[in-house]
């Protein structure tokens, strides 16, 4: 019973993170090119862009809604205090979402785009702001009294910290996108975007670094656990491969090549992820509540194994199918194969 | 003007405005979703060009629906936990697994096979591309039953216990399957089906009313009929169905559905109300017409009443609902669009047996299809009804007779709520507007009826002979019709 008390949770801990790198991932290259489509005066590249995304964007997203859904029923508690504490954020990124959600579909069908493509731009850059602001408030920290409610002010999460956060998420996003639509299209198009995806690869490093730096001096008990064998090996070591990663990124832009810049991109966002996990474990949120603290009943985390958990492979699955399926550049308003 | 500076009534607000244009748009999508199912099916198994055409022709409406109502329903689920902390942390072991199984079983599902069914006519075969046209709707569908779970549970909370101001589940299986749900999953579905059935019928006629294409649509119409006979006096059976589980479950609901304010003991028939005035401060109805002893054949099917009906005066104040004339006046309505929908549909298809709706005398029937075409909105006006019914009935419990609505909101500021409902508000009319707006165009733009038929080898030219204007069109070709 007590190892079930601890092994439930890690598993849900691991699952989540799981499903949510698996969303800064995918929804990461579709809000990216979002933003990227702001930074366009031609109507053709913006609807290039968009073709890009329109069979994927929904279920892109819903790896989102699984998260979202699966942090209610494994951490209740977490679920309250973490968004209620977001609120403004939360908010930022949901009205974003609304708006380039339904520009997909109102875009298509209008006469005059101007307005639509202006939703869909801002829509993508304001729910990776509102995301950037969250992720940065929970890394900062949220103020909870002993029962794990929160008790801090409205405005508790907008410190600079979360600003820099922010800032090096949507530069990845941009990063995502750019290597995304090097991969997805070809000529002019492709040669524009190995010029954002260089611009993007420096500010991504340079937000990095600066919030690598500053971390550990701000988490404490961070601190005692990283900087102690045996993780410190990993954690000494994350520094370098990203290093390791962001040259070679660098390089396969340099070459021209096609998909590399995209793959070489995914393993920087993985391992920042693992970087990150290794940070904030055991807390869900961070130096208050462990996942222990905020898990569900064991009953309701084991229901919930059998009935999400086995389920991830086939969702890996059919997910993987779809993208066979619409497999090839996009150019001139269609798929090539 | 308190009521602005109050958290609980804000988000209230908030939770209502964001529910009741949320379910606008997957009405349709789960509903349609079958019917889709059924052309694509019919086209499959006949080879009938037609019914391709109008596969592709409906499922504009599926797409233009799809996107919002997934932009619409992101929001319900996070405000769970930014408006409502202490009741996601009250209900998490149970309704938030719910909530967990709905995204990964229904909505995952249902993303991951529509790009294939809107864009990947030419790019899978045939049996895949109805595969998947099949699994879009398994998929909507399926939210359907998970949500509707999640929510019969708040009406019947099965299978749990209160610890600590926590439910802790004691029987999974009882808190999944618990009263409500069978009926309440059944009712909903078939309200999306008869909705989208009337929505359907409706625009088609439009079209024959116009005189546009009535063959063509004399088809779909003929289709949504068919399907009507078994659905809209099976909604009605349900609607009862719905009415006995009140009865038994949910006796201050039942009493404000029916404005009774004083208790009939068991064995004594009861009148029904059919229209009145209830006060709510006098604790009486001010004006009322009844039908004498129609409640226990309502309820019961007899004269007397095997159940007592209590009434509103003997529960406790702060244990009733008291907004009992919306609760009443939203059952009404649900009632009768219930039973006018079957009543056009009965006459109809009387029509139909009189030989009158052949393809060439179809456009005569000039009054039966504008009564169709006034029905189209009418499902949504009973599922906002009935939604109406069920969450305000429900009041002042969030988990009924378990957690009230005040103590279930998070402690956040008001003025902070207040924004994000005036955000909503004005956000979610802008989209109804351009629904609206771009539902007409595609309904006056009609079908493209010059649509290449796959597995007919005419594609390729189809796309080049077009000159004059050339408006670039940037999705794949799959998607312009
Ligand atoms: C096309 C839609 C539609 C139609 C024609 C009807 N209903 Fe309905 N009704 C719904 C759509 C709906 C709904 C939106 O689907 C509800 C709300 C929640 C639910 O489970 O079903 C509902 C709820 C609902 C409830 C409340 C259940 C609860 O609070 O738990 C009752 C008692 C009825 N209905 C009864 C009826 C009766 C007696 C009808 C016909 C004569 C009827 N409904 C027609
Ligand atoms: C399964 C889905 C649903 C769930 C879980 C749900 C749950 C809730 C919750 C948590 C509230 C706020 C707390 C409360 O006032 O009790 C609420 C209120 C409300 N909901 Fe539902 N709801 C659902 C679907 C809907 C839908 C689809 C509609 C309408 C179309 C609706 C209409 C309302 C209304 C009108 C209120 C306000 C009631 C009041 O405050 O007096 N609900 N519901
Ligand atoms: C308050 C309760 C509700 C919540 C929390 C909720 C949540 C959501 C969420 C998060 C989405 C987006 C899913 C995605 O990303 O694909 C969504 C869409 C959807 N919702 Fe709701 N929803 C509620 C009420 C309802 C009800 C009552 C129905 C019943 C018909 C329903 C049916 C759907 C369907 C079918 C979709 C898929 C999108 C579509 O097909 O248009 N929802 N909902």
């Amino acid at each position: 019973m007590e190892t079930l008390r601890y092994f439930l949770p890690q598993c849900w801990f691991i699952i989540l993170a799981l499903f949510l790198l698996l969303y800064v991932m995918l929804d990461g290259f579709d809000l990216g090119v979002g933003i990227l489509s702001l930074t366009s005066s031609d109507e053709e590249r913006r609807g290039i862009l968009m073709t890009s995304l329109s069979n994927i964007w929904d279920a892109n997203e819903t790896w989102l809604v699984l998260m979202g859904g699966s942090l209610f029923g494994a951490f209740p508690l977490a679920y309250g205090t973490i968004l209620s504490a977001l609120y403004i954020p939360i908010f930022i990124m949901v009205f974003g979402f609304i708006f380039r959600g339904v520009a997909f579909e109102f875009r298509e069908q209008a006469n005059r785009k101007f307005f639509w493509n202006i939703a869909f731009g801002t829509g993508s850059f304001a729910a990776a702001l509102g995301q950037g602001f969250a992720l940065g408030a929970v890394l900062s920290g949220i103020s909870v009294d002993q029962a794990g409610h929160f008790i801090g002010g409205t405005w508790d999460w907008l410190t600079w910290q979360s600003v820099l956060v922010a800032l090096t998420l949507i530069q990845g996003y941009v990063l995502i996108g750019s290597t995304y639509l090097i991969w997805k299209t070809s000529g002019e198009l492709q040669e524009i975007h190995y010029g954002t995806a260089k611009l993007a690869a420096w500010t991504t490093l340079i937000g990095a670094v600066f919030i690598t730096v500053s971390t550990p001096i701000f988490y404490e008990s961070a601190r005692a656990r990283l900087f102690e064998p045996p993780l410190v090996y990993i954690f000494a070591a994350i520094p370098f491969v990203g290093v390791f990663l962001i040259a070679q990124l660098l390089r396969s832009l340099n070459r021209k090549e096609d998909r590399a810049p995209f793959v070489w991109t995914i393993l920087l966002f993985v391992f920042t992820f693992l970087g990150l996990g290794l940070i904030v474990f055991p807390y869900i949120i961070p130096t208050q509540i462990t996942i222990y603290e905020a898990a569900a009943d064991p009953s309701s985390l084991v229901i919930m194994i059998i009935f999400i958990g086995f389920l991830i492979p086939v969702m890996l699955f059919y997910n993987l199918y779809q993208y066979i399926v619409f497999r090839g550049k996009v150019s001139g308003g269609q798929y090539g194969e | 003007m308190d009521f602005l500076s109050d958290t609980v009534v804000l988000s209230r607000m908030q939770f209502a405005v964001t529910a009741i244009f949320h379910i606008l748009w997957p009405v349709l999508t789960t509903g349609m979703g079958i019917y889709l199912v059924i052309v694509e099916g019919l086209w499959l198994k006949t080879k009938n060009p037609d019914y391709y055409l109008h596969a592709r022709f409906w499922s504009k409406f599926y797409v233009l629906n799809f996107g919002i109502g997934v932009a619409t329903g992101i929001p319900m689920e996070f405000q769970f936990g930014t408006n409502w902390a202490p009741f996601s942390e009250a209900v998490g072991n149970f309704f938030g697994s719910v909530i967990g199984f709905e995204a990964s079983w229904a909505f995952m599902l249902e993303a991951a096979f529509l790009g294939i069914m809107l864009f990947g006519w030419e790019r899978v075969n045939p049996a895949i591309h109805f595969m998947s046209t099949i699994l879009v709707a398994v998929g909507a569908n399926l939210s359907t039953v998970f949500i509707l779970i999640a929510n019969s549970w708040m009406q019947t909370p099965a299978g749990v216990e209160l610890v600590n101001g926590k439910f802790v589940v004691t029987d999974y299986f009882r808190a999944l399957f618990n009263p409500f749900w069978l009926n309440s999953v059944s009712h909903m579905f078939f309200a999306t089906l008869e909705t989208s059935l009337f929505v359907i019928g409706g625009i088609s006629a439009w079209y024959i009313l116009n005189r546009r294409h009535e063959a063509f649509f004399a088809k779909s119409f003929k289709i949504v009929l068919a399907a009507a006979i078994a659905v809209a006096p099976f909604q009605i059976y349900l609607g009862h169905t719905s009415g006995e589980q009140v009865q038994h479950y949910q006796p201050s609901k039942l009493a404000a559905m029916e404005a009774q304010w004083e208790t009939t003991p068991a064995g004594q028939p009861a009148d029904w109300s059919v229209i009145a005035i209830p006060n709510d401060k006098a604790e009486k109805n001010d004006f009322e017409v009844t039908i004498p002893n129609a409640l226990g054949y309502i309820l019961e099917f007899r004269k007397e009443l095997t159940r007592p009906v209590i009434g509103l005066k003997d529960i406790k104040s702060d244990e009733r609902p008291h907004a009992v004339g919306l609760i009443y006046y939203a059952f009404r309505t649900m009632i009768a669009i219930g039973f006018f929908l079957a009543a056009l549909m009965g006459l109809t298809v009387v029509q139909w047996l009189r030989g009158k709706l052949s393809t060439d005398a179809i456009a005569d029937q000039k009054w039966l299809m504008r009564i169709w075409l006034f029905s189209a909105p009418l499902g949504y006006v009973a599922v906002e009804s009935g939604w109406i019914v069920r969450c305000v009935g429900r009041q002042p419990w969030s988990v009924y007779g378990q957690i009230r609505t005040a103590d279930s909101v998070s402690n956040v500021p008001a003025s902070n709520v207040l924004t994000s409902l005036l955000g909503f508000t004005a956000v979610y009319a802008l989209l109804l507007i351009a629904t609206l707006y771009f539902g007409s165009r595609i309904v006056r733009k009609g079908p493209d009826l010059g649509l290449p038929i796959p597995g007919t080898e005419v594609t390729k030219p189809a796309i080049d002979t077009s000159p004059g204007e050339f408006v670039p069109d940037e999705r794949p070709v799959e998607a312009q019709q």
